[in-house]
């Protein structure tokens, strides 16, 4: 059990997926522009990176390696990853029509989100249980979440401060990422 | 000939992936910790976009329309693996630093955004030096990056001491926040030149076509697309609003010719119904 908190703790923030291991990177710079559209962003990942890892496992473990197919896992996964978030678009269209207007128009954002792949494959490499992959998993987009919400209200605030011209534009929202980067170094003596 | 120079042009500088159109960004800022594997990462990458172009572009006519996307990943994908396979066999040391980035290149919205804007349409020979010119473009942006992270992070390039012995290597450029700042950096530096990028609203667009996808957004899965896209509603908001400003002033000092416009656009209008 505490292992499982540790991994979750270590994936959230001391190896945060965004900014330590820069997976994620495009929507957390291009949807992080309101705080609404942020958390949104972030629940949709957290449920389907999580949701994603929970298929990818028993694909790998019980389809692809007894077969002698593990150099496949890239081109399974994704494609998997692809069928999935349409699946979950369409099921949450018929059965809960809240959640899908919450989450709707990011789901199809997400199939190139490299995290969901990135995390499918980390699990694979070191050799999490089905328990362990979906910890990991939720830590992971769990982290995604913390940091895109952070970085939307920066930015709410950035706006309507004055910044030198030069820096407009991506220049401080790639700065104000390097200082959240930071902070984020000293959550390292966590474990 | 001809076309297939200009392709190398437009990808090496005047739509380079990286730092006009700012795409890809995962391992731009994710392997840049030293030039060297800026260098293996570009020319990865570059491996897998030349390949794939040639592939989508050889199957343009016989890909159907409907699931354009899906084949195009598993092309993507297929190139992904065999490159992957290659660097682990061969270069070993390569893969060690690379990691799980050499898998991810599938899901660098460079490939998919060429696939979609230029190797769908276009014949086998330009998509190909479309990828070279794309790829090499990519390589050059990562390896300078790389270099300048290297050069502060550590005082070596490509691996060899450059900096004199006194020098203290800010340790920082090599860890991640390193990566935002350089990049920051950079931008900025394109921002003062007024250099053309996808994110900077004061230098002239980047094309008649702006959006390096080619603009199918509903139909469109990659992430930094709907960024661009909403980058380009701003754009057309601000243009409007300034529109707007300036019919109010010249109502304000002309009103007879803005209410000669006004009926002009009414007609328009009705023109339109029929």
């Amino acid at each position: 059990m505490k292992e499982l908190i540790l991994l979750l703790i270590g994936a959230a923030l001391v190896n945060n997926v965004v900014l330590s291991q820069f997976l994620g990177i495009c929507p957390f710079l291009g949807v992080s522009k309101k705080t609404d559209t942020a958390v949104g962003m972030g629940s949709a990942v957290i449920f389907v990176v999580t949701v994603a890892a929970a298929v990818a496992y028993p694909i790998h473990t019980f389809i692809l390696v007894p077969l002698g197919l593990g150099y496949m896992d890239t081109l399974v996964f994704i494609a998997v990853i692809a069928a999935l978030v349409q699946l979950v678009e369409m099921i949450l269209k018929k059965f809960i029509p809240s959640l899908y207007k919450a989450l709707g128009v990011y789901l199809p954002l997400i199939t190139t989100n490299c995290c969901v792949l990135g995390v499918a494959l980390t699990n694979v490499q070191d050799g999490h249980n089905f328990i362990q992959s979906i910890i990991y998993a939720l830590g992971t987009s769990i982290g995604f979440f913390i940091s895109i919400v952070l970085m939307s209200g920066i930015r709410e605030k950035i706006e309507e401060n004055d910044i030198p011209h030069v820096l407009k534009g991506s220049p401080i929202l790639l700065i104000t990422a390097g200082l959240m980067a930071m902070a984020f170094c000293g959550f390292a003596g966590l474990i | 000939m001809n076309k297939c120079t200009e392709r190398l042009y437009n990808g090496l500088v005047k739509e380079n992936p990286t730092l006009v159109l700012m795409l890809g960004m995962c391992p731009t800022l994710a392997v840049t910790t030293s030039a060297i594997n800026g260098l293996g990462m570009g020319l990865s990458t570059t491996a897998v976009l030349i390949m794939s172009n040639m592939m989508i572009s050889a199957l343009r006519k016989i890909i159907p329309d409907k699931v354009r996307m899906p084949s195009f990943i598993v092309i993507v994908a297929s190139f992904v693996t065999i490159v992957d396979l290659l660097i682990q066999g061969y270069l070993p040391s390569l893969n060690e630093s690379l990691g799980i980035y050499i898998p991810l290149i599938v899901v660098n919205c460079i490939i998919l955004g060429r696939a979609e804007a230029y190797a769908s349409k276009n014949p086998v020979l330009p998509s190909i030096f479309d990828g070279i010119g794309m790829g090499l473009g990519f390589t050059i942006a990562l390896t300078i990056i790389g270099l300048i992270r290297e050069l502060l992070g550590a005082g070596t390039a490509f691996g060899f001491s450059v900096m004199p012995a006194a020098y203290e290597p800010f340790s920082i450029f090599v860890m991640a926040p390193g990566a935002f700042f350089v990049l920051a950096i950079l931008t900025a530096i394109q921002n003062k030149l007024k250099l053309r990028s996808a994110t900077n609203g004061d230098a002239p667009a980047v094309n008649a076509e702006p959006l390096a996808c080619g603009g199918r957004c509903d139909e469109c899965i990659g992430n930094v697309c709907t960024a661009n896209r909403m980058i380009l509603e701003e754009q057309a908001d601000e243009k409007a609003a300034i529109k707007e400003d300036a019919k109010a002033v010249a109502k304000k000092a002309f009103p007879e010719a803005s209410s000669a416009v006004a009926s002009d656009s009414a007609s328009d209008q009705k023109g339109g119904d029929k």
